[in-house]
């Protein structure tokens, strides 16, 4: 270990089994979520070479792409996404995994559940088939995305190869500005780095604005790391981190909690750390952020612009943004806040979590949606965060505003179930990307916080929510 | 695994930055249980001009014919060239499963996305990332000579143009190994299964926190289903 090491070092080390040549080490997982869309073939190949699940209680299983989010007590019609379930089910079953049904009121999008349970905590190695497993590095966790194949891996030897990664420090310096929040930091981020700024590299989120988030916020911020990037996003443990892990339902207890906390404070970048990269941003100077285009890196603020291409010098860029634009229905020089919208799409692993219903809830409280919004979606990210948000009376601001309130899961952030785009339909976001045909065949995506999407199915186009009369 | 060794094939060149995952392989495609089968959706909605529905057969869609694959020059390509941060996105492995299907054998670009990168490798799909000015000069090539073909020797770790021009690329050994062998991933770590179980055994006893917590929910959660803790 360096004299002074960074966290990921911290665990990367702590995981560390042994070389596996060139910067690739073999690391220990400790903990693996699967989910309905990337396990199938993994538990195939399992099964084809007579292999066994090396642990089966580091593995918890919830399905959350492909499942309805309403009219769930009847029969799913489509033949392929319900033998997809079935297959989740059986794998589950065979090899003895815990897996929370669909009917389950823990069941969620599994980047909400596992944090939630308590499934994952500080000082963990977190993988699962799916890019937005960064999310978990909110609490002090390396956590990635795998393929199927990997997934496999993970679960006949609980081991991965990885690739040592080039450490990048984003500091936020400041204090946020009053609406804006955890998602306009991460846009704010990939527009000034790029989708590709952290590739290679792992990405701690670190400064006075990060320090200020809740945990909620925090993961909003690592989930989006894979949007610049990089594979893994992370925060340094603190007092937040471990008063929202304490008493869940997975987390330690007793002497065995005092351990884990005391063992948790360690999980910071010793002072004097190097990074391989420093990006230091002015959390006070962040506006409210809005996508134009079909890439992530594609921002503004909501007091911008499209852009024209004619101002990019480079043609490879300005071929993308011209695509963009024909794609997205845009002309240069449109301002934000003239943008009309036909639906809206508040949900996601990246803005389901209570706090997220909470901020568009107190935006939308007492007013109605737009006539020309043809749908306004509320999808919680697990059926606790339901529960609670229908405890605390949100789900009747939003029905009686108008919006539909849905059963958990991915729903239109992925599309692969009924809630989705038709093409030519421009949806206010709170989702993560904005590629073509993602929520959606032709759909157009513009990606944005709770707050702003729901500020957004009022007036029935873009509206700076901090000028918004509360 | 498949083998890769060296490949010499024709080339088609997707002159886009930060091609995503979504778009070589669309969600729609993501609910099938099984590896194969994705070569024909391929980049679907950029290559076909009517939707796909489920109950129509495939053959009978109209191919885009703009789009570069549908192009009678490029047909029977196996090597993809593309621009910086290709499959960026989701870490769906569906997609290198498709280009695999389709027939791509070898990527060049100036960078991919890391989870498509690695995801390459476990199919027998080698990566090569090239410098950009390098990648320029293959696109250049491509356009100006029809029926342009390159060689990629994993061995040498070379990439050679058919007026005979070299350029190097760097990959690491054990992927490499891998590739070159054939070799199945799991069955290399599990030849270190003592020193994993070793590893295993000493972390659990260290972190007790890491085991508990999660045996005693199990039980909580499982309630009779469950017939005690089967941590080894």
């Amino acid at each position: 270990m360096t004299q002074a090491p960074t966290l990921y070092e911290k665990l990367w080390d702590e995981h560390f089994i042994r070389e596996a040549g060139d910067g690739l080490g073999l690391l220990y997982v400790d903990r693996h979520l699967l989910h309905e869309v990337s396990t199938p073939q993994a538990f195939e190949g399992l099964k084809l070479a007579g292999r066994k699940v090396w642990r089966i209680a580091a593995n918890l299983a919830v399905a959350d792409h492909n499942v309805p989010t309403s009219h769930r007590d009847r029969e799913m019609t489509d033949p392929l996404s319900r033998l997809q379930l079935q297959t989740l089910d059986a794998n589950c079953a065979e090899f003895g995994i815990t897996e929370f049904g669909l009917h389950d009121p823990r069941q969620g999008i599994v980047h909400v559940v596992g944090p939630e349970q308590g499934f994952t905590l500080p000082g963990m190695t977190v993988v699962c088939g799916d890019s937005h497993t960064a999310t978990h590095g909110a609490l002090g966790a390396l956590a990635f995305g795998i393929g199927t194949s990997e997934v496999e891996h993970v679960l006949a030897t609980q081991t991965l190869v990885v690739q040592k990664a080039r450490k990048m420090l984003v500091r936020f310096e400041g204090a946020l500005a009053e609406g804006v929040g955890a998602k306009d930091m991460a846009l704010a981020l990939i527009g000034l780095i790029g989708t590709a700024g952290g590739t290679g590299h792992v990405i701690e989120f670190a400064g006075p604005a990060v320090r200020a988030l809740s945990m909620e916020g925090r993961m909003t911020l690592c989930n989006m790391a894979i949007e610049a990037g990089a594979r893994a996003g992370m925060v340094a443990v603190d007092d937040t981190t471990i008063d929202y892990c304490a008493g869940r339902p997975f987390a330690p207890t007793g002497r065995s909690l005092d351990e884990a906390i005391a063992y948790w404070r360690s999980l910071t970048s010793n002072p004097g750390a190097e990074f391989d990269r420093v990006v230091e941003i002015t959390a006070g100077r962040i506006a409210p952020q809005v996508t134009w285009g079909t890439s992530p890196e594609m921002v503004t603020a909501i007091d911008g612009a499209v852009p024209d291409p004619g101002d990019e010098p480079d043609s490879v860029r300005r071929a993308g943004i011209l695509r963009a634009l024909e794609y997205m229905g845009l002309e240069p020089g449109v301002r934000i806040v003239d943008i009309p919208l036909d639906k809206v799409f508040i949900g996601s692993c990246t803005n389901s979590r209570i706090e997220d219903l909470r901020m568009a809830a107190a935006v939308v409280r007492g007013r109605r949606i737009a006539s020309g919004i043809r749908q306004a979606l509320v999808v919680p990210g697990s059926g606790l965060v339901k529960a609670q948000a229908e405890a605390e009376g949100l789900q009747r601001v939003f029905i009686e505003a108008g919006f539909e309130w849905h059963d958990p899961g991915c729903s239109m952030c992925v599309g692969m179930n009924e809630d989705r785009l038709n093409p030519g339909e421009r949806c206010a976001s709170t989702s993560n990307r904005n590629f073509e045909g993602r929520q959606g065949a032709g759909g157009r995506t513009h990606l944005v916080s709770p707050a702003m999407a729901a500020a957004a199915a009022i007036a029935g186009h873009f509206v700076d929510v901090r000028q918004f009369p509360g | 695994m498949d083998k890769f060794t060296l490949h010499e094939g024709g080339v088609v060149p997707l002159d886009r930055a930060n091609v995503d995952t979504d778009a070589i392989l669309p969600k729609q495609f993501l609910k099938s249980v099984k590896r194969s089968g994705f070569g024909p959706h391929l980049f679907d909605d950029w290559r076909y001009l009517d939707p796909y529905r489920e109950e129509q057969d495939n053959a009978r869609r109209r191919p885009n014919p703009g789009f570069v694959l549908n192009r009678p020059e490029y047909a029977g390509a196996t090597i993809l060239l593309a621009r910086e941060n290709f499959g960026c996105g989701s870490s769906r492995e569906h997609a290198p499963w498709a280009l695999k299907d389709f027939g791509i054998r070898a990527l060049i670009a100036p960078s991919f996305a890391d989870i498509f990168f690695s995801n390459c490798f476990k199919n027998g799909l080698l990566p090569v990332r090239l410098s950009a000015a390098q990648v320029d000069t293959l696109f250049a090539q491509v356009a100006a000579r029809p029926g342009y073909r390159l060689c990629i020797d994993l061995m040498q770790q070379r990439v050679t143009t058919p007026s005979g021009e070299c350029f190097a690329f760097e990959i690491d050994a054990f992927r490499r190994d891998c590739l070159l062998n054939g070799l199945d991933e799991i069955g290399l770590t599990l030849q270190h299964r003592e020193q994993i179980a070793a590893f295993e055994k000493r972390r659990l006893a260290e972190r007790s926190w890491l085991n508990i917590g999660a045996a005693v929910a199990r039980c909580r959660l499982a309630g009779d289903r469950c017939g005690g803790v089967e941590e080894a």
